[in-house]
């Protein structure tokens, strides 16, 4: 590796393609390949990385390479920033095996994030598929917090077996937490389950929101998005109260490496989370 | 050259069925042919139409980021292929692609269900033979999600 | 487009002024990048006197096909554009962000000096300076800079040429993009060569164009001369080889993402990403992480990306744009279509590069035609 001859040490001003190295002060095992690490932040740290529900960060994994990963944790907790990985290539596998104390850079906040605030007053329907219940844990964090804020609030979760079912331990506390609705549906199940078996858009009806007014937030596989908006629509949720968060290549995260266009759209700066309207036929292109 | 209402009769969903009614319904058919790769409909789109596969193969998808188009079933001669056309709002969920050339007697999904609804006796005798195959179909796709 | 003023200020100079312009330059020790001839063909490089410059050889161009060949007369600029761009030199193809260090759980980042050298452009033509303007939109106007290209950008100085020759696939008028330098420049020359005569019609179009202006042997032009330097430019905008309608692509191309056009350009375009490396405007990069063997030190690399590559776009084990039409299909809306919901104006600017240096000859206006053609015809989209 060649290059330029004279050499700053410290940037002169903040490079946005350069990450910041925090500290892993915790990791929990969600499942076989999933995992969450708590990474510290210090006063300093925490207002300039403070993240809002659906946005994310690039962590980086040193010498190995970057990836985007939406943040999972509670945005109202400054002193960490939380990311919850599977493990799926190189990258990813090497952030799932870092271990409190390691080293992670983290590169951050990027994308918009989930309309909470103009939402509020309006009942809340959250639609979580697979690992798509990671970029939404912060927003149920946020409607607990703040649940005067809202009307009805109700969370359907899809995944595919009980295995897969992420962050178990908050799913049953949210059951029993009053004036909450959480349904929980699996692909398949053995008897170790007794709930609703089927896909995610069969726990529609049952969702206990105004579906006139409601205002609904979808994340999961893209074509589990373009099913559950549609199935809303199609029992009257209006296209500009559904909001989706999706997902393409990135590489710079500031909008400038062209990889994550979807349409006019480009995924790190316009995005991850769109109101339905907006994207509704872009994501009928195959291929886009 | 044979009539649409004689190609009826040679389809097995018309087994059994009433020259009275193979008549009536043909009103609602044409023939049709798919060269491969021609789409018989596409998802989202209006489901306008109901189709008996005569020879040839359709592949139901969907498509996914990263995957393409996703088959996940195959429709062959003497089968039936379209359900959304039965059921409001009437818009396809699936492509249907042909997979080899492939001819269909096709039938215009607002005319047929017009005739059921006018006689509800021709009605009963399409639903007794569309909701065989559909269960069957749903029954084999429990067991295909399975994966077991 | 310059008022009779300025016309009016406007200078003539032989040959010596050019050099002398030069000379200035290089005293006030910019590094001068312009034409040359190398490889067959007329790129950019860096450059010293005037007789760096590939005087007297022309090009002729078209679908997939570049040559080169001997004028009959000594200009300076008498040919049209090359493969390359000034990009190379505003965005590089490879570039180091940093490099870090780590030591136990202890890491740090070790950014380079950003260079500097200033540049200065020479034969820049009407169509590279709406390129220039057009990528000064993506990198300067987003919310994130870009500052290796403002630190290259910056203080470039622009010696700029008005096409005396349109080349074959060349269609900057459609674009509205020239053949007449009207902005972005410090020195604008039209070269006026016939008769026994070599001289050059000169303008300035800054303080620091003046200023070089003054340095140099000039005169004042003759109305003969302005009107001579006119009737050059018009003669280039009315022989472009190409053509091709642009107010109303975005609605057109949107609206037929699934024309049978698609599959028709698919099954030519070998994905070879030809076009982008040589297209003006076309900026998409990717980021390599590399590190020691002993995991010590670890860099970052940014270099040129294209959309045609299949990786472009992975995720989940695959690439969204698997077939060669979608990618074809994201590189010619993004160009003429999305570009302008992005940055607000066209991403193309008539330079016909992506035509010529394409190996089988695909032409994106006849591909906008044939879709405009079909689309018309049906009067819906398709």
């Amino acid at each position: 590796m060649s290059g330029p001859v004279s050499i700053n040490v410290a940037a002169p001003r903040a490079d946005p393609m350069a990450p910041r190295f925090l500290t892993v002060r915790r990791r929990i095992r969600e499942s076989a390949d999933v995992a969450t690490l708590y990474i510290a932040l210090d006063d300093a740290d925490a207002q300039k990385f403070a993240c809002r529900p659906g946005q994310f960060n690039m962590l980086y994994a040193f010498g190995v390479g970057e990836i985007p990963v939406s943040v999972s944790g509670d945005p109202a907790l400054l002193d960490r920033v939380t990311h919850t990985i599977r493990a799926v290539g190189a990258v990813s596998s090497a952030l799932v095996k870092l271990r409190p104390g390691d080293t992670i850079g983290l590169r951050g906040p990027f994308g918009g994030s989930w309309p909470l605030e103009d939402a509020a007053g309006s009942d809340m329907l959250v639609i979580a598929g697979g690992i798509g219940l990671v970029p939404l844990r912060p927003v149920i964090y946020h409607l607990l917090r703040r649940r005067a804020d809202y009307g009805r609030v109700s969370l359907l979760c899809g995944a595919r077996t009980l295995d897969d079912l992420l962050f178990r331990k908050e799913l049953d506390a949210w059951r029993r937490t009053p004036d909450f609705q959480l349904r929980v549906t699996l692909d398949r199940a053995d008897r170790r389950w007794a709930g609703d078996v089927g896909y995610v858009t069969n726990l529609l009806p049952k969702a206990r929101v105004d579906l006139a007014e409601t205002v609904a937030m979808i994340c999961g596989p893209e074509v589990m998005i373009r099913a559950t908006a549609q199935a809303l629509e199609d029992i009257g949720v209006a296209p500009t109260r559904i909001f989706v968060s999706l997902e393409r290549n990135m590489k710079c995260a500031i909008g400038l490496c062209g990889h994550c266009q979807f349409g006019p759209h480009f995924l790190c700066k316009d995005g991850p989370v769109y109101c339905y309207d907006r994207v509704r036929d872009f994501l009928a292109i195959r291929e886009l | 050259m044979k009539d649409i209402a004689a190609l009826l009769r040679e389809h097995p969903f018309a087994r059994e069925l009433g020259d009275d009614i193979v008549t009536l319904i043909a009103g609602c058919a044409r023939n049709a042919i798919f060269q491969k790769g021609d789409y018989l409909f596409r998802e989202g789109a209006p489901a306008d139409h109901f189709y008996l596969i005569r020879d040839g193969a359709v592949a139901l998808e969907t498509f996914a980021p990263g995957c393409g188009a996703v088959a996940f079933l195959t429709v062959k001669a003497g089968e039936i292929l379209g359900a959304d056309w039965l059921v409001a709002p009437y818009r396809s969920s699936f492509d249907a692609r042909a997979v080899e050339l492939t001819r269909a007697i096709a039938f215009d999904g607002k005319c047929l269900r017009g005739k059921c609804e006018a006689d509800h006796h021709v009605g009963y005798e399409m639903m007794k033979r569309f909701i065989p195959p559909l269960v069957q179909r749903l029954r084999l796709a429990r067991l295909q999600s399975l994966d077991a | 487009m310059q008022s009779d003023e300025q016309r009016l200020a406007a200078a003539v100079v032989t040959l010596e002024g050019i050099q002398a312009v030069l000379v200035s330059l290089r005293r006030r020790g910019f590094r001068m990048i312009g034409p040359t001839l190398r490889d067959r063909a007329i790129v950019y490089d860096d450059i010293e006197t005037i007789d760096d410059l590939p005087r007297g050889w022309t090009d002729e161009q078209d679908g997939g096909r570049y040559r080169l060949s001997r004028r009959d007369d000594d200009a300076l600029f008498g040919y049209a554009v090359g493969p390359q761009s000034w990009k190379q030199y505003l965005h590089p193809p490879r570039l180091r962000l940093w490099r870090a260090r780590r030591e136990g759980q202890d890491a740090r980042i070790e950014h380079d000096a950003q260079p500097d050298e200033r540049l200065a452009f020479i034969g820049a033509r009407a169509c590279e300076l709406r390129a220039i303007e057009v990528q000064d939109r993506v990198f300067l106007d987003g919310p994130y800079r870009d500052p290796h290209y403002e630190a290259r950008r910056d203080g470039v100085f622009i010696v700029a040429v008005n096409c005396a020759k349109a080349g074959g696939t060349c269609f900057c008028v459609s674009m509205n993009a020239g053949p007449e330098v009207r902005q972005g420049f410090d020195l604008a020359i039209t070269e006026l060569i016939g008769d026994g005569e070599h001289l050059f019609l000169i303008e300035a179009g800054s303080d620091a164009g003046r200023e070089t202006l003054d340095e140099i042997p000039h005169r004042s032009a003759t109305q003969t001369e302005i009107d001579a330097a006119a009737a050059v430019v018009a003669q280039t905008a009315a022989s472009m080889g190409r053509q091709m309608r642009s107010d109303d692509l975005n609605d057109l191309l949107m609206n037929n993402l699934e024309h049978p056009r698609w599959d028709d350009v698919a099954s030519r375009c070998l994905s070879c990403a030809n076009c982008t490396m040589v297209c003006p405007t076309c900026f998409c990069t990717s980021v390599e992480d590399a590190s020691d063997l002993d995991g010590a030190g670890a860099e970052r690399w940014r270099r040129w990306d294209s959309c045609f590559t299949m990786d472009f776009s992975y995720i989940h084990g695959g690439s969204v744009r698997a077939s060669a039409r979608s990618r074809y299909r994201q590189w010619m809306t993004h160009k003429l279509a999305t570009w302008i919901d992005q940055f607000g104006s066209s991403g193309c600017v008539g330079c016909g590069r992506c035509i010529t240096w394409c190996p089988v000859g695909i032409d994106i206006t006849e591909e906008a035609r044939a879709i405009r053609a079909t689309a018309a015809a049906t009067g819906e989209p398709s």
